[in-house]
């Protein structure tokens, strides 16, 4: 199994009773919520975090792109980026990812991601995503087009980076007379592709096919949903007429260690309560404006989200029984996560070692005693070829 | 139905279903973002008068969603076509909301066809500094509420039950709406700059009590039409054919009536 860290740089210092005022820490929370005086030492503090998890040996470090919130201050990920590709030394750099259907200009992400591989000498992994619902608030970007502007995007993107410029490019949202990218990317012909999404019949059908094979990886979500989209990726790849590669396949989940199963779920659990409960809050119609999800999937899970992450009222109990977070002494998080791994046939861990207000000090314990104690019993996992599956996904 | 006929009718390889009742002079009756096809108390009223035809529009309910529908232009363009397939001449065109939009720019596209035009609460501009009500991020309930100043209104709407097949159509008009509407949200720029070419008698109806597009909006669309009127209906919100019925259809016959001479 390969380790990645991922920040989401959350406002840790926000005022948690905001609720009793505001119904989300997204899109309309006053910025006036952010005090200036604590930016410095979150940021600086949060970069030192994920350069710490190359020292420690995890494979990749991650950040991604939100804005408006109180839940991940990378509104530009580039410039942690920028940053992490020159402290960090030996590991992965990925952005997970640019939200593509957002851009009026997306060639900027050819060109960003392509300096980064240059600055890193090829440790850059590409991510793109569509952004959650509330990004379409936020920007003022159509949601309802937001699967053709996200299509439309990657290809040009992947154009930019593969076919010889210039050329034209004439699509029904981006248009341009010469597409013609300096700097080409130093992974040829282009670097890794990864699509995180919190599960889709049609995401998984496009990042599967075998003209991409790109790591699809699933966000925040219960064990028996991740099964669920993980094999159908895998039955997907059969269809194609190939088998999809462990390393196909990645779960990002928060993960916290301590010395016992009893003191780490004493440590996280304000903390990770606040994640799911303060920073993840946001009405239905905040997450799932018009047009985000396909007809076809709209009504369930419009009802299942109503009563799901975004709905809040959380205990580390519930949270660790569904999976969606990884707590406990080196040992018990050693056997949850071969356990998942057995199950579901994944072969990356995106762990994500900071969530919502969890101070620095425990940050720094639980990624030491996660890269001493877990990681090594689990190296030898999910680098084959996955067993043949009997039972199918829904 | 009652005494309304339904047909479908196939204009730019787009199927949509259409609504018909009464005798008369044709109005023509474009829906608002909440969709058509129920034969509503508006419509009987304006039967002694009209023949009152009430399409869905393309994108909404049970008409078909087309591949060339981009915005509201198209729609503009979809209802001139529809009026010369039909042969409908000296068109009475009522339009509320979302449809008070398709109205405008078809009207100042072309008004060959038009006997009158009629804007209620009708979006397509924007006045600086009055801004609308976000409507998709108010929560469903809240929507409701804000459509109505008779809070009694609101209440029995809310208390019936979609069935499936209803939550289906709402999430399709939805989709349509954000496509047509999300941003610049519920109006084009460019609209307002030609509004003077609109050259039949206009009536801008607005609810006092509007809280999605603010009875600001009014006179402000009032003013951008040569002589147009405004009325403004007391005690009203967002929907005058939904809550003040008798008194929109009363105001919209005599109008109608007027400019006749």
């Amino acid at each position: 199994m390969k380790f990645y860290m991922i920040h989401l740089m959350p406002y840790a210092d926000l005022d948690l009773s905001y609720d009793k005022h505001h119904n989300s820490a997204w899109v309309t929370l006053p910025n006036s919520y952010f005090d200036p005086q604590n930016g410095p030492k979150l940021y600086n503090r949060y970069i030192d975090e994920l350069v710490l998890a190359d020292e420690l040996g995890f494979d990749g470090v991650c950040c991604n792109e939100h804005h408006q919130n109180a839940y991940g201050l990378m509104p530009i990920p580039g410039v942690i980026a920028g940053a992490l590709v020159r402290e960090t030394k030996r590991c992965q750099v990925a952005v997970l990812g640019r939200a593509l259907p957002l851009l009026t200009y997306p060639l900027s992400v050819a060109e960003e991601y392509a300096m980064l591989d240059n600055i890193s000498n090829g440790r850059l992994i590409a991510g793109f995503v569509r952004g959650i619902g509330a990004e379409y608030h936020s920007t003022g970007v159509n949601p309802a087009e937001s699967h053709d502007r996200f299509h439309e995007a990657h290809d040009l993107i992947l154009q930019a980076w593969s076919r010889p410029g210039p050329f034209a490019f004439e699509g029904k949202y981006y248009h341009f007379q010469y597409v013609n990218t300096w700097p080409r990317p130093v992974q040829q012909p282009h670097p890794p592709v990864w699509i995180p999404s919190q599960g889709s019949r049609e995401t998984i059908e496009w990042a599967s096919h075998p003209s991409r094979k790109y790591t699809y990886l699933q966000t925040f979500s219960p064990v028996d949903q991740l099964a669920r989209f993980m094999a159908m990726y895998q039955q997907q790849a059969q269809k194609y007429g190939y088998e999809a590669s462990p390393q196909q396949l990645g779960w990002a989940t928060p993960v916290y260690v301590s010395d016992s199963d009893e003191a780490a779920r004493r440590e996280a659990r304000p903390h990770i309560e606040a994640f799911y409960n303060k920073f993840l809050r946001m009405p239905v119609e905040m997450l799932l404006p018009p047009g985000y999800l396909s007809l076809a999937s709209i009504t369930s899970v419009t009802d299942k989200i109503r009563s799901g992450p975004a709905a809040g009222g959380y205990t580390i109990e519930d949270l660790s029984a569904k999976g969606m977070i990884i707590c406990g002494g080196p040992d018990s998080v050693g056997q949850q996560l071969e356990t998942y791994q057995k199950k579901v046939g994944f072969g990356k861990l995106i762990a994500m070692t900071q969530f919502g207000t969890l101070p620095h000090d425990l940050t720094v314990k639980s990624m030491q005693l996660f890269a001493r104690e877990v990681m090594p019993r689990l190296r030898h996992v999910g680098e084959e070829q996955p067993p043949v599956r009997a039972h199918a996904a829904e | 139905m009652g005494d309304a006929t339904e047909s479908w009718e196939t204009i730019a390889g787009c199927k949509i279903n259409v609504l018909r009742g009464g005798r008369g002079a044709p109005l023509l009756f474009l829906h608002g973002a909440r969709g058509a096809g129920v034969w509503l108390p508006f419509f009987k009223a304006l039967t002694e008068n009209f023949e009152v035809i009430v399409p869905e529009h393309p994108g909404f309910g049970r008409s078909d969603t087309p591949e060339w529908l981009d915005n509201v232009g198209d729609l503009a363009n979809f209802y001139l076509e529809f009026i010369q397939k039909l042969g409908l001449r000296e068109v009475n065109l009522v339009g509320t909301s979302l449809g008070g939009w398709i109205a405008a720019d078809l009207a100042v596209r072309n008004c060959d066809a038009l006997r009158s035009l009629t804007l209620v609460a009708a979006a397509g501009i924007h006045v600086p500094g009055a801004s609308k009500g976000d409507l998709f991020l108010w929560a469903p309930e809240q929507l409701v509420r804000n459509l109505f100043f008779d809070q009694a209104l609101a209440e029995a709407m809310l208390k019936q039950t979609p069935d499936e097949e209803e939550r289906k159509r709402q999430a399709k008009n939805a989709l349509t709406l954000a496509k047509l509407s999300w941003q610049p949200r519920l109006y084009d720029p460019n609209l307002r700059k030609w509004m003077h070419r609109i050259d039949r008698p206009t009536l801008i109806v607005w609810g006092d009590s509007d809280k999605l597009i603010p009875p600001v909006y009014g006179p402000a669309y009032r003013d951008l039409i040569p002589g147009a009127k405004l009325l403004v209906i007391k005690n009203c919100g967002h929907l005058p054919h939904v809550e003040k019925t008798a008194e929109l259809a009363g105001a919209v016959v005599k109008f109608i009536e007027e400019a006749k001479r």
